[in-house]
């Protein structure tokens, strides 16, 4: 089952990695990682996106908090909550119909033309795992993907709960 | 403010921590702290043979007494030597501080000589870590990795101090930290309320209970509230390996150790009951064997100081998350209101059960044989020091007959590697113990194979004059090896015997000690009082046992807890 774990912790050195250990060590796995400091630059908020049963779920969460530098762990897929991510991707545009079917994907899945080259463009798009992974299929119908790259999951519960020291 | 350089400031936080012994081995990164120790009385460095004993002298050091052991050594080589000893230590969570030299600041990352990177390598096996930046941050640094390594599940810290920050011309304004807190770290200590009051009905309702005691216990001195509860109860108690002590072995309650070399009643008693109660034990692979087959009928209650710990391989029924001392207090509190006459009656049949398999007798052995075998020896070294010696093990089917065959009354006198099961731990852990009860009698129970592992160490014994004795079962053959290749490869004995074994007695009086060769059963008595009547010497018993006999009881693969061999030919 996909979870959404996130992760406050101490914005020191090595906490990071202390957390990517924890999954290497034990076996978790991680679809995707997002990380930076927050509104409070002594603090890191990470993102951590798995596929985990309740058990190891469990688990996950309970070595997360045993570390020092970590303040709180919370499993966002538990309640309501938002999530996002962000893709750019870069595309042959190379002729006028590649283009012009390129824009037309653009505009459904209401991404940016971020960059315009003379054989190609990239491309921003924010949404939902989901979406970036249909906007990926649709555009490799019709368009050459050169390369891509996401952010991770990124998310926060919904109403008054909040993850806060 | 005293001004003093960052070599000056880690002995003096070392000193205001009140750490007595430091146990390490200079080199290039740490001689500036090396000078800094040589300037004063307070705290006394022992000088090594190799990096892996000091963390396992610090290790056994903090296991007879509780106290955190302190290592420092180098950078590079250094730090990485202590690593076995840090995972030991991590292993059966023992509190234990590295310090270690690093490269100058300027030169981290240039793979500078002698440079690793200490913070990571030990990352996986250490409770916390620092890379100490600025000599001002020193105190606090190392104030907090004696705060973190003592406190909640203890456990080792590494402290990681590039060399120009500790360098003897520098000075810098010192100020013990009189506040260590962290935001980000805030151990629980008492059970919650509601938690309590479950297992409390479990307990009272149950009519097959039994007390499964760890190294939790131990840790936070709990033996007496563990006592308490036990005899209020009136059930079974078992310990586990490194529960061993924490309820005393003597006691009639006491069905013995359990696990994969557990006694049958033990096991039985486990397998059968209808509520366990896990003080600060952790289920391990070593204890429950096949985890689906654990127990079927037990409730559980799993106290343990380690949220992780709970329901991380055996699902626990009432979790509560608490130190062992304090839960079993709020237990004896809750249990004033509850009639525990009834609960002691109850258990008339579970007694008369748990008898039957005691009458089984698991632990008997051939008593006459005229080639020693080694549950013999343990027995005698029980007879010789009144059960009361601090007994360290090194690894293998010597630790399982120690284990066994010498019940312990009293917690920190078992030393053992129980998680890690490292081999060579045994003399440098009897060292730890001796420098930190230098009137106690300090036994390492060793086999031929563990004691070549850090055998380098009897160097150290005679500089620091540690009179500990060495009681070698010798059987020519890594014995746990070859009895498991007896009992699952057929006898092919691949690689579990060595055709050069040295003269252990020429060796210890080599190194300046008292060596003893035992050959026969006749010889054994009066052989082990010759040993312990050397109160001043180190001995080294070199006792030739029996290379065919096993450890029994033992489960078996893939069965229940109770699904156990009991001898070559039998089994449950």
């Amino acid at each position: 089952m996909k979870r959404i774990i996130s992760v406050l912790m101490e914005n020191a050195p090595g906490a990071l990695s202390r957390i990517v250990g924890v999954f290497s060590q034990r076996g978790f796995n991680i679809d995707s990682l997002n990380v930076s400091n927050t509104d409070d630059p002594s603090l890191s908020r990470l993102t951590i996106a798995t596929i985990a049963d309740d058990k190891v779920n469990e688990q996950i969460i309970k070595q997360m908090n045993k570390l020092i530098d970590v303040l709180k762990v919370t499993d966002l897929t538990e309640s309501a909550h938002v999530e996002r991510e962000l893709m750019l991707v870069k595309v042959v545009a190379n002729n006028e119909a590649t283009r012009s079917e390129i824009i037309r994907n653009v505009d459904i899945f209401r991404a940016k033309v971020l960059d315009v080259d003379a054989t190609n463009y990239t491309l921003e798009l924010t949404g939902a795992k989901e979406k970036l992974d249909a906007f990926i299929a649709t555009l490799s119908h019709n368009a050459t993907i050169i390369e891509s790259a996401r952010t991770g999951i990124c998310g926060l519960a919904r109403g008054e709960r909040a993850l806060t020291p | 403010m005293k001004m003093m350089s960052g070599a000056a400031m880690v002995v003096q936080t070392l000193n205001d921590l009140g750490v007595k012994h430091v146990f390490g081995y200079p080199g290039g990164a740490v001689l500036d702290i090396y000078d800094a120790l040589f300037a004063q009385d307070e705290v006394k460095h022992v000088l090594v043979r190799h990096e892996q004993a000091a963390a396992h002298m610090a290790d056994g050091y903090a296991r007879a007494t509780g106290i955190t052991g302190t290592v420092l050594v180098t950078s590079g080589p250094g730090a990485t030597n202590t690593l076995t000893g840090i995972a030991t230590a991590y292993m059966d969570s023992i509190p234990m501080v590295v310090l270690s030299g690093q490269v100058p600041s300027q030169h981290i990352g240039e793979d500078a000589f002698q440079e690793t990177d200490m913070v990571g390598c030990s990352r996986p096996i250490v409770k916390h870590s620092f890379l100490v930046k600025r000599a001002v941050d020193i105190p606090k640094a190392i104030a907090q990795a004696y705060y973190i390594a003592n406190s909640g599940r203890p456990g080792p810290v590494v402290v990681d101090l590039p060399k120009d920050i500790v360098n003897v011309a520098d000075s810098h304004p010192y100020e013990f930290p009189t506040d260590v807190t962290m935001r980000s770290y805030n151990p629980v200590t008492k059970g919650h309320s509601k938690q309590i009051r479950k297992a409390i009905n479990a307990i009272m309702e149950a009519k097959r209970p039994v007390l499964y005691v760890g190294g939790g216990a131990i840790a936070a001195q709990a033996e007496g509230e563990v006592t308490e509860l036990a005899e209020k109860l009136g059930c079974p108690v078992t310990c586990t390996l490194m529960g061993l002590g924490a309820f005393s072995g003597v006691h009639e309650q006491f069905v013995g150790m359990l696990g994969m070399h557990g006694t049958l009643e033990a096991n039985k008693t486990m397998h059968n009951s209808d509520c366990i109660i896990a003080l600060g034990a952790r289920f391990d692979d070593r204890v429950t064997n096949n985890v689906e087959k654990f127990c079927p009928n037990a409730n559980i209650i799993h106290v343990d100081i380690d949220p992780a710990s709970i329901s991380k391989t055996v699902n626990a029924h009432i979790p509560v998350v608490g130190s062992v001392d304090v839960v079993v207090k709020q237990f004896l509190e809750e249990l004033t209101n509850e009639d525990l006459s009834k609960q002691v009656e109850k258990q008339a049949d579970w007694w008369e059960q748990i008898n039957s398999w005691r009458a089984q007798q698991c632990l008997s052995f051939n008593q006459e044989s005229q080639v020693i075998k080694p549950q013999k020896v343990i027995e005698s070294l029980y007879k010789h020091t009144n059960g009361d010696a601090y007994v360290s093990s090194d690894v293998g089917q010597h630790q399982m007959f120690a284990a066994l065959y010498y019940p312990f009354a009293k917690p920190r006198r078992w030393i053992n590697s129980g998680g890690l099961g490292t081999m060579g731990f045994g003399l440098p852990a009897a060292m730890g113990v001796q420098f930190a009860h230098p009137d106690a009698t300090s036994v390492v129970v060793t086999g031929d194979g563990s004691i070549q592992m850090n055998i380098q160490e009897l160097s150290t014994c005679l500089q620091y004059n540690l009179p500990i004795k060495i009681i070698s079962l010798n059987n020519r053959a890594l014995g746990m090896v070859r009895q498991w290749q007896d009992m699952i490869y057929k006898g092919r004995h691949s690689h579990s015997y060595m055709d050069s074994m040295p003269d252990f007695v020429k060796l210890a009086e080599a190194y300046g000690h008292v060596g003893i060769k035992v050959d026969s059963l006749d010889e054994l008595d009066d052989a082990m009082a010759r040993c312990f009547a050397e109160k001043d010497r180190l001995v080294f018993m070199d006792i030739a046992v029996d290379q065919n006999e096993h450890v029994y009881p033992m489960q078996i693969k893939y069965g229940a807890m109770d699904d156990m061999r009991l001898s070559k030919t039998e089994r449950t």
